[in-house]
């Protein structure tokens, strides 16, 4: 199974190559991409650049062109394809519909992957992509289980990647618009989730409120580490219940389930993280490349390298496990 | 004056009781100055053997009504039992069916098809690959702004576009189900409690604020959004019909309100007055239609006008 990476930035490109990735992950620095933070991603002079370092050293690039077209300014969506394929990138990945069209009519020979911000979660969806666009590649959302996953790989004629660890959406991905209601920026028009730029902090008594536009994200008691206010992952009241009403702030791992993983037919294996830098993925990518490459009895060893990254942050399987739900 | 525009009224989002579904539908039938009626689970298929029973009789009567009716589908779809209810969906060619979900459009492909408002539609390129596939009526997505809205049926004049107009904006859909675990379960032994809120229910801040409401594996807005645009308006940004989503109200009168609107017998601000009325426990919001926060409340600018004029 291949190792994919992500990399925000020029010098964490350089180190995922290094640590050992079978393939970068980027985006260019603008709202075509569903990590549009400020100071992240690549002009395409740089682009072109860790294209070229990573093919000197046989690691892929693939240019994640994953938000959805503005209506009206589709031709700068069309243009960084175009550009990320004469660059040499391996692949694109892309979400929308109308790109995807373009991309299979006007660029045939650019291998396609499907963004898992495309949310196709069954054969039937991932069917009409291959057969429509020409897709080699389908990203599938985090609402799955292995088996699902098995029995999905049975029965299409694409390649299937995965998430295996990093950051968690609770909702199926390009689904969503929780952010965008409660700051009018959205995952899928504007490349941001809970943007930082509409983030407040404000101290109440002794305790510190994190907030996101006008609402109240959580609450955090002196004693408590202060969180970032990703709506999902904010604390509220139900029913008089103060509770993680969607999902505890934990991250990703099923790195314990690459057997189960390789034997349901996934043919890749996805890091999140392009916001994240390039120490944290120096140290995640060549762990995760040694665990990949060890036996079975000493990957959790290997694994057990990342805890210091993830402190006081618990993992979860996610969706990949039935109970989760 | 009577507008061409039509109204919809979207899929129930919420589990009602069996004979409660059956009521509320045979109602709309019998007094709701509807167009079209969109039938069917779009949420859970968990839920489905709920209205299995009164299926057949609701759709009769709707239809012998005058309602157009057409079939929903699921708005994810993971299992294989989920992928085979809409294929038996697909097999009814006599009633236009609403694609919320990829594997839809596969089943429907080269069959005149609508899709509804789950599926990703932000500019015109998206709609074409989707008429060529035989959609003809697209309900756009509820975050969408008119800007862009006027962009896509500029470019696409063949297809009828619709605006999701009033209801509890569907924000967000999980594998996993907060309903139930708020209630101490899990998806697979729910017991179906989101039954017990017919509305959703109510995800507070820690401020106090009321922010969300949990509809089984969905979450849906507070808020209300409510499109109130003058007809003259809403025809100029290319819309065909507005959508109405049943919330736990009088949706006749709701839709009372809106053709009074669309017939330009009454104004905005009287609508949003009706429609506070009709269900007063839902503030209003239009944010997402400004390409603002979609949690807020534009007011018309009567003074701007009145100083344009």
């Amino acid at each position: 199974m291949e190792l994919i990476c992500p990399a925000g930035t020029p010098s964490s490109f350089r180190e995922a190559v290094e640590a050992g990735a079978d393939a970068v992950y980027c985006g260019f620095r603008d709202e075509t991409n569903a990590r549009n933070f400020p100071g992240l991603n690549f002009e395409l002079s740089e682009l072109r650049e860790a294209i070229g370092y990573a093919r000197a050293r046989n690691v892929k690039t693939f240019v994640a062109l994953n938000t959805f077209m503005t209506a009206g300014k589709e031709d700068l969506w069309y243009r960084r394809a175009h550009e990320a394929t004469d660059a040499g990138a391996h692949a694109l990945i892309v979400a929308d519909f109308g790109l995807m069209a373009h991309v299979a009519e006007r660029l045939p020979q650019q291998r396609l992957h499907i963004s898992v911000q495309a949310s196709a979660s069954n054969p039937d969806a991932l069917s009409y992509l291959v057969e429509n666009f020409n897709a080699q590649r389908v990203v599938l959302p985090r609402t799955l289980t292995i088996s699902d996953i098995a029995r999905i790989s049975r029965r299409v004629g694409c390649e299937l990647e995965v998430f295996v660890f990093g950051g968690l959406c609770v909702m199926a991905e390009g689904r969503c618009s929780l952010s965008s209601y409660a700051t009018g920026k959205s995952p899928n028009m504007n490349g941001v989730c809970s943007p930082a730029s509409h983030v407040r902090y404000r101290q109440a008594g002794s305790d510190m409120m994190s907030e996101l536009g006008s609402f109240t994200i959580n609450r955090f008691s002196a004693n408590e580490p202060t969180g970032y206010p990703t709506l999902c992952k904010g604390r509220f009241e139900i029913a008089e219940s103060k509770t993680y009403a969607f999902e505890d702030p934990v991250s990703l791992d099923v790195m314990d389930q690459l057997d189960e993983l390789r034997a349901a037919g996934v043919k890749a294996l996805k890091v999140e993280g392009r916001q994240r830098g390039k120490a944290y993925i120096s140290e995640v990518v060549s762990t995760l490349r040694a665990t990949l490459n060890a036996a079975a009895p000493e990957r959790a060893a290997l694994m057990s390298r990342l805890k210091a990254l993830s402190e006081g942050q618990q993992t979860t399987h996610g969706a990949y496990e039935k109970r989760w739900r | 004056m009577t507008s061409s525009l039509k109204l919809t009224l979207g899929p129930l989002l919420y589990l009602w009781s069996t004979a409660r579904w059956r009521d509320f539908y045979f109602q709309i039938a019998d007094e709701a100055p509807v167009d079209v009626v969109v039938v069917g689970e779009t949420v859970c298929s968990k839920r489905l053997h709920f209205m299995e029973s009164e299926f057949a009789a609701v759709v009769e009567r709707l239809e012998a009504a005058g309602k157009e009716v057409r079939l929903s589908t699921l708005a994810l779809v993971t299992l294989d039992r989920e992928a085979s209810y809409q294929r038996s969906l697909v097999d009814d060619d006599t009633r236009l069916v609403e694609a919320n979900d990829l594997s839809a459009l596969q089943m429907l492909k080269g069959r005149s098809h609508a899709i509804g408002p789950f599926v990703n539609v932000y500019n015109g390129a998206a709609a074409k690959v989707l008429a060529r596939n035989g959609a003809r009526e697209i309900c756009l997505p509820p975050e969408l702004p008119a800007a862009s809205v006027a962009e896509i049926t500029k470019s696409c004049p063949g297809i009828g576009f619709e605006l999701f107009a009033f209801g509890r904006i569907p924000l967000a859909i999980s594998a996993r189900c907060a309903h139930a675990r708020s209630k101490g379960r899990t998806k697979d032994n729910c017991q179906f409690v989101c039954q017990e809120d017919p509305d959703g229910l109510l995800v507070n801040t820690l401020s106090g604020q009321p922010f969300l409401a949990l509809n089984g594996v969905q979450t849906v807005s507070h808020s209300c959004q409510a499109l109130l645009d003058e007809p003259g308006e809403t025809l100029s940004l290319g819309i065909r019909s507005l959508r109405l989503s049943p919330q736990n109200c009088d949706m006749s009168a709701v839709a009372r309100v809106y053709r009074d609107l669309l017939d330009s017998s009454i104004g905005s601000e009287q609508a949003a007055f009706r429609l506070r009325d009709i269900h007063p426990d839902l503030p209003l919001s239009n944010g997402f239609h400004h390409g603002r926060a979609g949690a807020e409340w534009i007011a018309r600018l009567r003074n701007a006008e009145g100083l344009a004029r």
